[in-house]
C-alpha cells in the first residue's frame, strides 16, 4: 500500500481473465447484474462488501463451480487470457476450466487421505502415474504452500490430524500442485485463528509472483493488507473497482466510503 | 420468601416427572432386555447339551441323537454368498445412482418412495414372486440359486437405502473440493464417495444379510426341502476350470427351515436339536452384526472431517 509512486498505468497492464457483462440466475432470482471486471495478471484483486453482495456467487462462475447444482444460470462472459476462451460458454467444458482454475475454500476441506495423496489428487485426475514427477510436484506445492517444513516426515498420515491453518495451507498445496491459471481464494481464513490468518496472508503476498490471485473476503483489513485491487460489491452490482489504497484512502462513491469506514455493513 | 417457596415446588414437581419418565423408560428396556435374555438362556438350556463337533458335522436324520445340521449351515451360507454377490453390486449401484446422478424430479420422488414401501413388503410375498418368476418362469427350481436371488430381492431396499444414507454424510465440502480440482463426477465417486461411505454402506450390508439368514418364508414357499442328505458340490474343482457352477442349482435346505422342520416333530429329543440350532443361528445373527459394529468402528476412525 506503500507503492503509490510505482503504481503503473492500468493500460499497461496485462489482463489474465475479465468479466463482461456478467448475470448469474439462481433460478428466477437474479444474483450478480451486468458485472464487468478485469483480473490483472500476476496480481491480487479482492471481492469485498456485505454478506449477501454475491462476491462469492461472483467467484464460483469462474471455475463453473454453478454448474454443479441445478437451476443455475450464466449470462454474458468470463474471458481467460491469452487465449480469450469465455469459461462461460456451454462450448467449453467445465472440468477443463476447473483443470485450468484452482479454488481455496472458505473452511478447509482436506480429502480424509494421506498429506501425500491430497496434494497429488490433481494430478493423478490428469493421468500422471510416475512416483518421481509426483513427489517432486508434491514437494514442490508443499514448499510454496509453505508447509513441506511441517509435514515433510509425515507425508502418510492422515491430513486431517493437522491443524486448521495447516489444513488450509494443504488446501493450497493441492490447488497450486496443478500449476493454476488462476487461483480463487473463497474467504480463505474464515474459520482461522489470527495466528493462522496471518500465515495465509503472508502466503497469498508471496504467491502473486507466481499465479494470478481473485480473493473473496469478509474482512476489510484482510483485503487492505494483501491484494493490489479491491472490488466493492453490493446487492449483485460492482460498486467500485480500483488499486486498494485508492478504494480505501479515495473512494469515488459514497457507499463504499460508508462501507469502508463501518458506517454501513 | 413465599415466591422462593412457591418456585422450588414447582421445580419439585417437575424433576418427580422427570424421574418418572426414567423410571418408565427403565422398565420399558429391561422389558424387551429381559425378554430377549430369557428366550436366549431357555434356547441354552434346552439345547446346549446336543452342541459338539458331531452337531455340526452330520446331515438331519429320523434319529433325533444322530441328527445334525450339517446341510442347514452349509445351504445357508451358499444361499448368503449368492444373496450377497447379487444384492450388494445391484444395491450399492442404485444407492449411487438415485443419491449421485438421478435427477431430483416427480419420476426420482417415486421411485423414492417406492423403494421405502418396498423394505415393508411382507417376506412370503417375495416368496410368492420368487415361486412365480424363478421357480416356474425361469426353471430354476427349489435351489440355491433361487434361494439367493429371491432373498437378495428381499434385501435390496435394506442396501439401498443405507448406501444412500452413508453417502449423503460424505460432506458436500469435500465433493467440491474433488470437482475444483477437475473431477469427473465418476471420479469424484469413486475416489471419495464411495471409500468414505464404506463403512456405512458394509454396515448396510450385514445388517441386511443377518436379515437374511433368519428368514424363513420365502425360501419355505419356493420349495426348499426341510431333509437332504447331500451337500451342493464343491465351488472349487481340481479340474480345469477350477471353477463349479453346479452348486448353484443344487437343492438345500437352510437353518430356519431346519428348525421349523425339528419343532414340528413330536420327539423331545428334536425339540433339543431344534432348540441347539436356533441358539446357532442366534449366535450367527449376533457375530455378523458384531463384525458390522466393528468394521463400522474400523473404518470410521480415518474419517474425521
Amino acid at each position: 500500500m506503500n507503492d503509490e509512486p510505482k503504481k503503473p498505468d492500468l493500460a499497461t497492464l496485462a489482463k489474465k481473465a475479465e468479466a463482461r457483462e456478467l448475470n448469474f440466475f439462481y433460478g428466477a432470482k437474479q444474483a450478480l447484474n451486468k458485472i464487468t471486471l478485469p483480473i490483472y495478471d500476476k496480481r491480487v484483486t479482492a471481492l469485498i462488501g456485505p454478506s449477501g453482495c454475491g462476491k462469492s456467487t461472483f467467484l464460483r462462475c469462474f471455475n463453473r463451480m454453478h454448474d454443479l447444482y441445478p437451476g443455475t444460470r450464466y449470462e454474458g462472459e468470463i474471458r481467460l487470457q491469452p487465449d480469450d476462451v469465455n469459461l462461460l460458454s456451454r462450448e467449453v467444458d467445465p472440468i477443463e476450466v476447473r483443470m485450468r482454475l484452482a479454488m481455496v475454500f472458505q473452511k478447509p476441506n482436506p480429502f480424509p487421505k494421506s498429506i501425500f495423496e491430497n496434494v497429488a489428487y490433481g494430478l493423478r485426475i490428469r493421468g500422471e502415474k510416475r512416483r518421481t514427477v509426483l513427489m517432486d510436484r508434491v514437494e514442490q506445492a508443499l514448499k510454496d504452500a509453505a508447509l513441506w517444513n511441517e509435514v515433510k516426515d509425515r507425508l502418510d498420515e492422515l491430513a486431517t490430524t493437522l491443524s486448521g491453518g495447516q489444513q488450509q495451507r494443504l488446501c493450497i498445496a493441492r490447488a497450486l500442485a496443478c500449476d493454476p491459471e488462476l487461483l480463487l481464494f473463497d474467504e480463505p481464513t474464515s474459520a482461522l485463528d489470527p495466528i493462522a490468518t496471518a500465515s495465509i496472508e503472508e502466503l497469498i503476498h508471496e504467491l502473486r509472483e507466481k499465479v494470478t490471485i481473485l480473493i473473496v473476503t469478509h474482512n476489510m483489513q484482510q483485503a487492505a493488507r494483501v491484494s493490489d485491487f479491491t472490488a466493492y460489491m453490493y446487492l449483485g452490482d460492482l460498486v467500485e473497482f480500483g488499486w486498494t489504497d485508492d478504494v480505501f484512502f479515495r473512494p469515488q462513491k459514497k457507499q463504499t466510503e460508508d462501507y469502508i469506514t463501518g458506517r454501513f455493513g | 420468601m413465599t415466591v422462593a417457596l412457591e418456585l422450588r415446588q414447582t421445580i419439585a414437581r417437575a424433576k418427580r416427572r422427570d424421574v418418572a419418565f426414567v423410571a418408565l423408560g427403565i422398565a420399558a428396556l429391561l422389558f424387551a432386555a429381559c425378554t430377549f435374555v430369557a428366550l436366549f438362556l431357555d434356547m441354552v438350556s434346552d439345547g446346549a447339551a446336543r452342541l459338539n463337533g458331531d452337531f455340526f458335522t452330520q446331515f438331519a436324520s429320523r434319529r433325533a441323537e444322530r441328527a445334525g445340521i450339517l446341510a442347514a449351515w452349509v445351504g445357508s451360507f451358499a444361499v448368503m454368498i449368492v444373496t450377497a454377490l447379487f444384492a450388494v453390486p445391484l444395491g450399492v449401484s442404485a444407492g449411487i445412482y438415485l443419491e449421485e446422478y438421478a435427477p431430483r424430479n416427480r419420476m426420482t420422488a417415486l421411485i423414492e418412495i417406492n423403494i421405502n414401501n418396498l423394505a415393508g413388503v411382507p417376506s412370503i410375498v417375495y416368496g410368492l414372486l420368487a415361486l412365480g418368476l424363478f421357480v416356474h418362469t425361469f426353471g430354476l427350481g427349489a435351489s440355491v440359486l433361487t434361494a439367493g436371488l429371491t432373498l437378495a430381492l428381499l434385501i435390496l431396499p435394506v442396501v439401498i437405502v443405507a448406501t444412500r444414507e452413508a453417502i449423503r454424510s460424505v460432506p458436500g465440502a469435500i465433493r467440491e473440493a474433488a470437482y475444483a480440482l477437475g473431477a469427473t463426477r465418476w471420479q469424484m465417486v469413486q475416489h471419495h464417495v464411495l471409500p468414505y461411505s464404506m463403512p456405512g454402506i458394509l454396515t448396510g450390508v450385514i445388517i441386511g444379510l443377518s436379515r437374511a439368514i433368519g428368514e424363513t418364508a420365502p425360501i419355505v414357499t419356493i420349495g426348499a426341502v426341510s431333509f437332504i442328505a447331500f451337500l451342493p458340490p464343491p465351488p472349487i474343482s481340481t479340474e480345469f476350470p477350477f471353477l463349479n457352477a453346479d452348486w448353484l442349482a443344487s437343492p438345500f435346505t437352510a437353518m430356519p427351515i431346519q428348525i421349523f422342520s425339528w419343532t414340528s416333530r413330536p420327539e423331545e429329543a428334536f425339540q433339543a436339536n431344534a432348540s441347539a440350532a436356533a441358539l446357532v443361528l442366534v449366535v450367527m445373527t449376533l457375530l455378523m452384526n458384531a463384525i458390522a459394529i466393528w468394521l463400522r468402528y474400523r473404518l470410521r476412525r480415518n474419517l474425521n472431517w
